[in-house]
């Protein structure tokens, strides 16, 4: 594997840096890997935009920012636009299906939709958009175990919300789970 | 002596620097705290504020950095460890008692998440560039200790150490950090307490009548007082006496400046913390500390892959300068390649000791950090 | 037989003779306050002075105590840090005007505002003894200073007024003719807990009083015996300082209010219960 570079994309309010970060944790304290994240504080991130740049590798990571996007996740049209250029040809790409539209078109990528607006809808809460996000990204992208990110969702909450955050980890773990196979359909 | 439990967060932790360094304070029995809120530097002073009334330890958010400086020397003369956190503009309101504490013997810690300057510079970008202000920023002469962590683990690790080096030395001693190690999060693990190693202070037996606060013992260093103990003691910061009494003379001058830099010079080797990868017949040695030592690294491994012998020599003791590693390594090398981000600093250091090695700078004006490339071409054009 | 002076226990002897001019009022203020420590019954182990810098910054100096000569401005955040971390010590900032109010103004509004227990003592001579004369946010209209040569244009501090309204629990002025009253406020102040001011309006003979045509000290100390007024209890907004007129004294301010350490621990244990730990001290 070495190394994996991730950037999660969207706008502030999100939870954006926080499921970075249980991605982050998760592969770093539960996963056995190396994991570096960044927020980003440069003039992109101004406004209402905001963005994490996570590496996670198998050995002792060195150079600190993302420079070869291999997995983009993006929770806004904003960080659509502005990130999608800079994804790898065959890299991973996660939109979230209803904040983002497709325009212009999806740079050759493995590209997986997350409902996450509609499925934190069903759980009642739009707050937990982000851990439905973690669990499907956490999915499709086979880079950390469900159980690592679990444990990572359940040290990163608040604790009078961790039932609710638990099923919407779970939900959007599932959903990917189901992108995933149908993918490979 | 070991750390207290009630401030060691002991386990594995994601972390980011700032919230290293302050459970690296927490875990050193650091128990005072005065800051004032600065741009990368303010997560430390948060945690802080959130962790200490749970630990036995009193924050204050002062009125400014001048005022926060110096409220640390007053928490440490009233028996507690403690610190100061802050960037750049904040770094330079606190010259005047890094100085203060260095006259006055004052063990104490100032955390610089270093940023863009000068002046409001880029606030929440990094930058190494106030290296030679921490070594020379307060008036008159003086010696300090620097570390320069290189990642959450390191802003941990030798935020602990500078609080044991300044009560060992009594000194200011400088965690220079800067935003990138700052802000960035990592796997921290924290040991359990008894094994973390605390230097405690050492506090006179003389009787009362018989203490002499400035006299030097174990070191050249004196050992300390608290108020309220029946010492009577007192302290200024103008040149003084062992009995801590004003001496404007041309003699007390010399006398004191001498052991004020001697205990440091004179300890430099003691000092020295350094991390050498394959220097022993490399061609050049990349010298590098902080973030820029891993990007350094990356590019000494891109020129290594060209079948050079390339070492590394990291920093993380900055001051003291270990000049007798630098020396050593210049008579044994062809070229020594100094990266930093910073127009050129710690390389004059480099230029001062090369001794017939090309001394080769890699400056970056801050803002980011070197594109690694950049530093692998400087190394092969320095050894051409 | 010798007589002990009752002062000399306080005093750091070995250090005499010490730098004041004759004629200086600081060495009076330093006298009334060893007799209040006396009166007080604080024991010497358990006071702490601290100075700034300047001529009645040198008094920490002179003190038996433990004492500590800091920075210029910055006897108030230095003491802040000394009681936040020694509270069982009874810490008095001892220092100038232009020392407590030009430079140091910022921490002087604040430690007032926080009601840190401590008493601060200010030496008013209206002018910069140690630098040779200069102008300080004290020095009255129209009075001549080595860099106001023409005389001041600039409105001064009214000390008393300033103190009150950021919350200092006791506020006192004399001058230095007033030596039974000094001493009286001073006993008092160190007994009060909060932040307690007192100002205490001083001749320096040498670069103020000779250079505004008052004379010598003696002058001066009759000029401040004509033109005190003690009306204890004033309005402070009413006692500005002039060149000439009224020198309104007395005890203004002494009120209650909870100081910083205290609201700290009332408020950390209602908001943390069990989970808070007092600092040690």
């Amino acid at each position: 594997m070495a190394q994996t570079q991730i950037r999660i994309g969207g706008f502030g309010g999100q939870g954006v840096i926080l499921s970075g970060i249980i991605i982050g944790r998760a592969a770093a304290i539960h996963g056995g890997l190396h994991a570096t994240l960044i927020q980003s504080f440069g003039p992109e991130a101004r406004g209402s935009s905001s963005s994490a740049e996570l590496i996670v590798a198998d050995e002792p990571i060195l150079y600190p920012y993302v420079k070869d996007l291999d997995m983009l996740v993006v929770l806004s049209q904003d960080a659509y636009a502005r990130f999608t250029p800079a994804l790898k040809k065959g890299g991973l790409l996660v939109t979230e299906a209803d904040l983002v539209h497709l325009t212009p078109p999806v740079p050759a990528a493995e590209h997986f939709v997350v409902p996450a607006t509609r499925l934190a809808e069903e759980i009642g809460r739009k707050i937990v958009l982000n851990i439905i996000t973690v669990g499907f990204f956490g999915a499709v992208s086979r880079l950390v175990s469900a159980e690592a990110l679990e444990q990572a969702v359940k040290e990163s909450v608040p604790s009078g919300t961790l039932d609710l955050n638990l099923r919407a980890f779970r939900k959007g773990y599932e959903a990917g789970v189901e992108a995933l196979a149908k993918a490979k359909v | 002596m070991h750390a207290d439990p009630a401030g060691v967060l002991t386990g594995a932790h994601f972390l980011d620097g700032d919230h290293a360094a302050c459970e690296g304070a927490l875990a050193a029995e650091c128990r005072f705290v005065a800051g004032y809120p600065i741009t990368p530097s303010t997560e430390v002073v948060e945690r802080i504020a959130q962790r200490f009334p749970q630990v036995g330890g009193v924050f204050i958010q002062m009125e400014d950095e001048l005022a926060s400086s110096i409220a640390i020397a007053g928490a440490v003369w009233g028996g507690k460890r403690a610190m100061t956190v802050t960037s750049g503009p904040g770094f330079s309101l606190m010259m005047e008692h890094l100085g203060f504490a260095v006259m006055t013997e004052t063990p104490c810690v100032f955390i610089n998440v270093q940023r863009g300057g000068p002046s409001t510079g880029l606030p929440t970008l990094p930058a190494q560039a106030d290296m030679m202000q921490a070594r020379w920023g307060s008036h008159g002469d003086y010696e300090i200790i620097a570390v320069s962590p290189n990642s959450p683990q390191e802003c941990f690790d030798l935020t602990l150490k500078a609080f044991n080096l300044a009560e060992q030395y009594r000194v200011p001693a400088l965690v220079m950090m800067d935003e990138c190690v700052g802000h960035m999060m990592e796997r921290v693990v924290i040991p359990k307490p008894e094994e973390i190693e605390i230097y405690p202070r050492r506090f006179t037996t003389a009787p009362l009548d018989e203490y002499l606060p400035f006299a030097p013992e174990q070191n050249m260093v004196p050992t300390m007082v608290r108020a309220g103990q029946g010492y009577r003691f007192h302290m200024t910061g103008l040149t003084h006496n062992e009995k801590g009494y004003p001496d404007m003379t041309v003699s007390g001058q010399a006398r004191l400046l001498t052991r004020l830099t001697d205990k440091i010079k004179k300890n430099a080797t003691a000092l020295t913390d350094v991390v050498a990868d394959q220097v022993d017949g490399a061609e050049a040695v990349v010298i590098s500390y902080g973030i820029t030592s891993r990007v350094a690294m990356k590019a000494i491994q891109m020129v290594r892959a060209q079948g050079r012998r390339i070492g590394s020599l990291r920093l993380r003791t900055v001051w003291p300068f270990p000049e007798h590693v630098i020396r050593d390594l210049a008579s044994n090398v062809r070229a020594l390649v100094v990266p930093e981000l910073n127009l050129g600093q710690i390389v004059r250091e480099v230029e001062r000791l090369g001794c017939g090695a090309r001394v080769v700078g890699v400056p970056h004006a801050g803002g980011t950090v070197h594109d690694p490339a950049v530093i692998a071409q400087a190394i092969t054009e320095a050894l051409r | 037989m010798s007589v002990e002076n009752p002062v000399e226990r306080y005093l750091r002897t070995d250090r005499m003779p010490h730098i004041w001019c004759p004629g200086c009022g600081i060495g009076t203020t330093v006298n009334c306050f060893t007799r209040a420590i006396d009166e007080s019954g604080i024991p010497m182990d358990r006071l702490a002075v601290v100075s700034g810098i300047g001529c009645t910054g040198r008094v920490a100096g002179y003190m038996h105590v433990d004492s500590f000569h800091t920075t210029h401005g910055r006897a108030i955040p230095f003491a802040t840090g000394l009681k936040l971390a020694a509270p069982d010590v009874k810490v008095v900032v001892y220092s100038g005007d232009g020392d407590l109010f030009a430079i140091g103004g910022n921490h002087f509004i604040h430690a007032a505002r926080r009601n840190l227990d401590m008493t601060v003592i200010c030496v008013n001579n209206l002018t910069y003894g140690m630098t040779g004369g200069q102008l300080t946010p004290t020095t009255p209209e129209e009075a001549i200073a080595s860099t106001m040569p023409y005389g001041n244009f600039e409105h001064p501090f009214n000390l008393p007024y300033l103190a009150e309204s950021c919350g200092a629990v006791y506020v006192a002025r004399w001058t230095t003719y007033h030596v039974t009253q000094i001493k009286k406020s001073m006993k008092e102040a160190l007994l009060k807990k909060g932040f307690s001011f007192i100002e205490i309006i001083s001749p320096c003979p040498t670069l103020y009083g000779r250079r505004n045509r008052i004379g010598d000290s003696l002058d001066e100390m009759k000029t401040y015996k004509t033109r005190s007024q003690i009306k204890n209890g004033a309005d402070t907004k009413s006692v500005d300082l002039g060149m000439g007129g009224p020198i309104v004294v007395g005890k203004f301010v002494d009120r209650e209010r909870i100081t910083y350490q205290d609201a700290m621990e009332a408020f950390y244990t209602r908001k943390l219960g069990d989970r808070y730990a007092r600092a040690s001290h």
